[in-house]
């Protein structure tokens, strides 16, 4: 059985759930290759994220797998090659 | 040795979002108690709450930290907020490690904690948010208001429940004393959901009564525990000298005597509520004849109020002092309760009016001039603080106006 790949939009409604949105920050731009920090994620939401990515998509993510994709194309792209 | 001064007040209480609104409620005698609505409590056996109304988290603070924070917490960072707009300062013209935070807490965020303990064990731990790791902590709001304000200098988090408010104010004053300039401080607290509901009911000490007007009677002879509520103040707090160099030209008065005092184990003596305030009107060079107004713990369980009434009459003399409980429009707020205390002594010497205690009919035999009905205006200028921790904590603080004899208010 395959599942359909991770889009940018389901990665960001993931973002607003499990951590929200900072001020000032407007995740509905292109974001694709903006850096999480940058975004105003630090370690925890990410943490959050990819526990979220993990029961959603049903897949395992290593902490230090999550922590090496600093940016959103490089966390779909570790998704979707699970 | 420099004044510390308090020169920003925010609050969050039961009867009114905002230092003004809260302010014309206490002086209107409006209380903020009614049947608890954050959770059902109808089957248990206190049912009564003091509840902030109308607070829109959203509306204050980004979706960022709402996802991380507890109830309580987003009441400490509006309050923050709102006391550093107040006091004028804009922290990121400041130095990040001139200012602290000190902050007190009795019980963290169990409204959150609660959720992902269910959440643990009806779907496993990689239901639990990660942010269970400090959204429940006591820590929490210190940490919260630090970080959105980059305020890196000293701080920390007293937990001695309800005298922990005193004692955060107190030792934000021994920081500032040592050198930093600004310290954030006071205490928001609150726990109303069914897990903080227990531990409070745990104590014995909460009203079973349903009429919003007869549950929580302190110095009445009718007296049957008290409700609980959440809310409470932060206050912005600086050195004197630090304060006018950034322009501040009126503060709202002075932190100028505190002390805390230990109960001795039960039978053990007289407890220390007493000493506590005698210390603290020695710590500020005053004599009890200086006070001109005293801002009781008031618990509301006889036993403890005729312990209070006698530790006020041994120091003032009988019905020597006027003594008020603007608690009663609150309910009592745990570590939010002193520093709202503390603001409400600080705005009765700006307008020179002592508020009321509502509700109570004061029994005779207390000897206390408990200020009932309607405000006083008498023009005070000095006010003792007392608070009393569950475990024996006491602890006493003394504001006082800053202003010259005769000046404003």
């Amino acid at each position: 059985m395959t599942r359909p790949d991770m889009t940018i939009e389901a990665l960001k409604r993931i973002l607003r759930e499990g951590a929200g949105a900072d001020e000032g920050v407007d995740l509905d731009a292109d974001i694709l290759d903006v850096e999480f920090a940058e975004l105003g994620y630090d370690s925890l939401a990410m943490l959050e994220t990819a526990s979220r990515i993990e029961r959603e998509y049903g897949i395992k993510l290593e902490d230090e797998t999550t922590a090496a994709a600093r940016t959103p194309r490089a966390l779909l792209a570790v998704v979707n090659s699970r | 040795m420099n004044r510390v001064v308090f020169t920003g007040i925010g609050v969050t209480a039961p009867n009114g979002l905002g230092v003004e609104d809260f302010w014309a409620a206490t002086l209107a005698g409006r209380s903020g108690i009614g049947p608890v609505r954050r959770f059902d409590a109808t089957r248990y056996p206190a049912r009564l709450a003091g509840e902030v109304p109308g607070f829109e988290a959203g509306e204050h603070l980004p979706s960022r930290l709402l996802s991380q924070t507890d109830h309580m917490t987003r009441l400490a960072l509006v309050a923050a907020d709102w006391a550093l707009a107040d006091a004028g300062v804009n922290p990121a013209e400041l130095p990040e490690y001139g200012m602290g935070v000190i902050t007190a807490s009795s019980s963290g965020g169990f409204e959150f904690g609660q959720r992902e303990l269910q959440n643990l064990w009806s779907k496993g731990g990689s239901h639990v948010s990660a942010y269970q790791s400090f959204a429940w902590f006591y820590a929490v709001n210190t940490g919260q208001i630090s970080i959105r304000n980059g305020m890196r200098g000293p701080s920390g988090v007293l937990v001695t429940d309800q005298a922990g408010g005193l004692d955060a104010v107190a030792n934000a004053r021994r920081q500032i004393r040592k050198g930093i300039d600004l310290v954030v401080s006071g205490g928001v607290d609150g726990s109303i959901c069914p897990w903080g509901w227990v531990a409070h009911m745990s104590t014995g000490r909460l009203s079973a009564v349903d009429d919003p007007d007869r549950a929580y009677l302190p110095f009445d002879a009718d007296a049957t525990g008290h409700v609980a509520g959440e809310g409470g103040a932060i206050l912005v707090m600086e050195d004197e000298d630090a304060a006018r160099r950034r322009g501040v030209e009126r503060s709202y008065g002075e932190l100028a005597g505190y002390a805390a005092t230990m109960d001795p184990r039960p039978g053990g003596g007289e407890p220390g509520l007493r000493r506590a305030a005698e210390l603290a009107i020695a710590d500020a060079g005053l004599t009890p004849g200086d006070v001109d107004v005293v801002f009781a713990d008031a618990a509301g369980v006889p036993e403890l109020d005729r312990v209070e009434a006698e530790a006020i009459t041994a120091v003032f003399g009988p019905r020597g002092v006027p003594v008020t409980a603007p608690k009663t429009m609150t309910g009592r707020l745990f570590s939010g309760a002193a520093p709202l205390d503390v603001a409400v002594a600080l705005l009765s010497i700006r307008d020179g009016v002592i508020p009321p205690t509502i509700n109570v009919n004061p029994a005779p035999g207390y000897g206390i001039d408990l200020v009932t009905g309607a405000p006083r205006h008498t023009r005070p200028r000095t006010a003792l603080v007392l608070a009393r921790g569950s475990g024996g904590f006491n602890a006493a603080v003394v504001v006082r106006a800053t202003f010259p004899e005769g000046g404003p208010a």
